[in-house]
């Protein structure tokens, strides 16, 4: 069988053990998080909104979205969005326009928000809808990578992305497009 | 054809030629400006470096440990041999679903596998689904880069490409009307195949999750709409714990194309409900390649294509040259392994100059490697005829000072009386060069008339 005769040729052939170096952190560089996630994610393609309040964010999407599709599993949103769609079949969502969903929190040197399947409702919803909104406090900042898997820790999902922008691709002689599949705007609201 | 003859077919087209040059050192600038933003970069690079070296040492219990871990989170996982059972395993896990069209994204093993050609003469239809994977597909062609797959493409050629397959606008040439083009067509597909296939770009011991990255996101539509799911990867993906991906996700793509993370760095950990989900770990060469030990190193590649961006003989001769799934520096020392008497003369496409190893996230000691493979395969009788001849013929007048002279005294007149006898085709030397003015007398003869009575 491959299994035995795989784990028996790399024993076989494998080097001394070595130890794993130790992780480090390598500090906080940025004077403010908010600015630096601001910044990054600006320049990948996405844009961040500073809001107070959901009342503030209600009011974002009926000036930019109406119209559309809107699909959301927060409920102080829950009168901007439409029907029940978290046990419906994936493909259904094909044509949203925007889903607004919880992420958990930023990461301030490269511009994502981790969001699990628990805040997508469903795995296919930040992928599959025209533009995404993902919703993060600003206090729901880390400056780092390592401070991001600090803070997952142990966390069991089935699911899980970092999320940085919108979808892109600059296969066409390296010019960026965004758009290549998934949602072709994004944005992070940052609320107080 | 071998590289040498491959690459001078490609430099026949200059200006393509030089284009393909700046476009890849543009990008390696910007693998430069992400990296140097980065205070502790070195160390970064050293840490992963040293986390795969400690990989490779447990690789048997850290891939155990990985596959008790999804299997417990219901993840059905294959081991496969080589090339051909991998093709086999997902051939049959195809037929148990009876599904004969398929999406794919990005999997630089099923490249090596050749998993596209035996699918599709086993009836099964397989669309890839990266933009650039799709462009070559299209063209019938195998990506020419590990990240930038169709880099050798010109934008005019591909709009020429898609209005015949996918009926956009004669003459269309914008970037952005092309991939929305695409992305229509491909949305359809994602939308009605049932099974996706993947790559992997880290699997974790820790926890039996996998991570994926991609910045189209097709890896993720195809995956999270498909009744199934399969991710075939190499044994050497491994990572111990969670909290290495904290290492390798800040390296990735800063050295891939500048970027400070993907658009997306998918984990996933278990099957969606209803949903199956296959790993294929593949062996293929690389239980072989751990046991070299002045190759090993080889094994800690993440796929980033920092060394093609920054290698001049890379970037002047194309990806195609190199007739291996991965090409470029890393390439030439991967595909020896696989096959010595195919890929002799790839460790020879190279100048030694070093700025592989130096761009390097995991710190591979590429261009030793590139050394070291041009001795291993020439002891065992890989290198070319003439190669071999000449080097016979070269030891023998450097052994003998007589003949040394002798021979220097013949070179110099010919090169100056008559030149034809080197300035031809048949002198590699001679190719976009001009020959040397001879010098009137050796060193040797000089010293001897100025210093040698005295």
């Amino acid at each position: 069988m491959s299994r035995e005769k795989i784990l028996a040729a790399v024993a076989q052939n494998k080097p001394t053990l070595t130890p794993l170096p130790e992780i480090q952190n390598f500090g906080n560089p940025y004077a403010n998080l908010v600015e630096q996630f601001k910044t990054v994610l600006t320049a990948i393609g996405g844009e961040v909104v500073y809001v107070k309040d959901w009342e503030e964010i209600r009011a974002y999407i009926q000036t930019h979205f109406g119209g559309r599709r809107i699909v959301t599993n927060i409920d102080p949103l829950a009168d901007v969005a439409q029907e029940s769609w978290i046990k419906s079949d994936p493909h259904s969502l094909e044509d949203v326009g925007l889903a607004i969903l919880k992420g958990q929190f930023g990461v301030a040197e490269n511009g994502s928000i981790w969001v699990t399947e628990t805040e997508m409702g469903q795995r296919v919803t930040p992928f599959i809808a025209e533009t995404l909104a993902l919703v993060i406090q600003k206090s729901e900042l880390v400056p780092k990578m390592h401070d991001a898997y600090v803070r997952i820790g142990g966390e069991r999902y089935g699911f899980g992305a970092f999320i940085a922008g919108p979808s892109k691709t600059a296969d066409i002689e390296q010019s960026l497009v965004l758009g290549a599949h998934g949602p072709k705007s994004m944005l992070a609201f940052l609320m107080d | 054809m071998n590289h040498a003859d491959a690459a001078e077919k490609f430099n026949k087209d200059f200006d393509r030629t030089t284009w393909h040059d700046e476009t890849l050192w543009w990008v390696r600038q910007k693998r430069d400006r992400a990296a140097f933003a980065i205070p502790e970069w070195e160390q970064l690079r050293e840490t992963a470096s040293q986390i795969k070296h400690n990989v490779l040492s447990n690789l048997d219990n850290y891939l155990i440990e990985f596959e008790k871990n999804a299997q417990k989170s219901g993840i059905t996982v294959h081991w496969a041999a080589d090339a051909h059972e991998h093709n086999q395993i997902v051939l049959s896990i195809l037929k148990s679903q009876g599904v004969t069209e398929i999406v794919k994204s990005k999997s630089m093993l099923t490249e090596e596998c050749h998993l596209n050609p035996y699918l599709t003469e086993n009836g099964v239809e397989v669309i890839d689904t990266d933009l650039g994977e799709r462009i070559v597909q299209l063209a019938d062609e195998p990506p020419s880069h590990i990240v930038l797959p169709c880099i050798h493409w010109k934008k005019e050629e591909i709009g020429v490409l898609f209005h015949k397959h996918l009926g956009t606008p004669e003459g269309c040439a914008d970037p952005v009307l092309l991939t929305h083009a695409a992305r229509a067509n491909l949305r359809e597909k994602f939308l009605t195949r049932r099974v996706a296939i993947t790559g992997v770009n880290f699997a974790v011991a820790e926890t039996g999750e996998f991570v994926v990255c991609t910045n189209e996101g097709n890896a993720d539509m195809g995956a999270h709409l498909a009744d199934v799911h399969i991710a075939c990867m190499g044994i050497e993906k491994i990572i111990p714990k969670r909290e290495h991906l904290g290492v390798f996700l800040r390296l990735l793509t800063r050295s891939a194309t500048g970027q400070p993370i993907t658009t997306y760095s998918s984990h996933f950990g278990k099957p969606r409900e209803g949903q199956q989900m296959h790993i294929v770990l593949v062996d293929n060469g690389r239980t072989v390649q751990l046991g070299r030990e002045q190759f090993r190193n080889s094994l800690k590649c993440i796929r980033c294509g920092a060394c093609m961006n920054t290698c001049p003989v890379y970037r002047r001769s194309g990806g195609h040259s190199y007739h291996n799934a991965v090409a470029g520096p890393i390439g030439a020392i991967l595909a020896p392994n696989l096959d010595m008497t195919k890929n002799a003369d790839l460790p020879f496409a190279s100048t030694l100059c070093g700025s592989c190893s130096n761009v390097c996230p995991v710190k591979i000691n590429i261009h030793e490697q590139l050394y070291e493979w041009r001795q291993v395969l020439t002891k065992s009788g890989h290198s070319p005829t003439a190669k071999t001849l000449s080097m016979k013929v070269m030891s023998a007048v450097l052994s003998n000072p007589t003949v040394y002279h002798l021979s220097g005294k013949i070179g110099r007149f010919a090169m100056a009386n008559a030149p034809f006898v080197v300035n031809n085709s048949f002198n590699p030397w001679f190719k976009q060069r001009e020959m040397p003015e001879p010098p009137k007398e050796s060193f040797g003869e000089w010293y001897k008339k100025n210093r040698g009575e005295k």
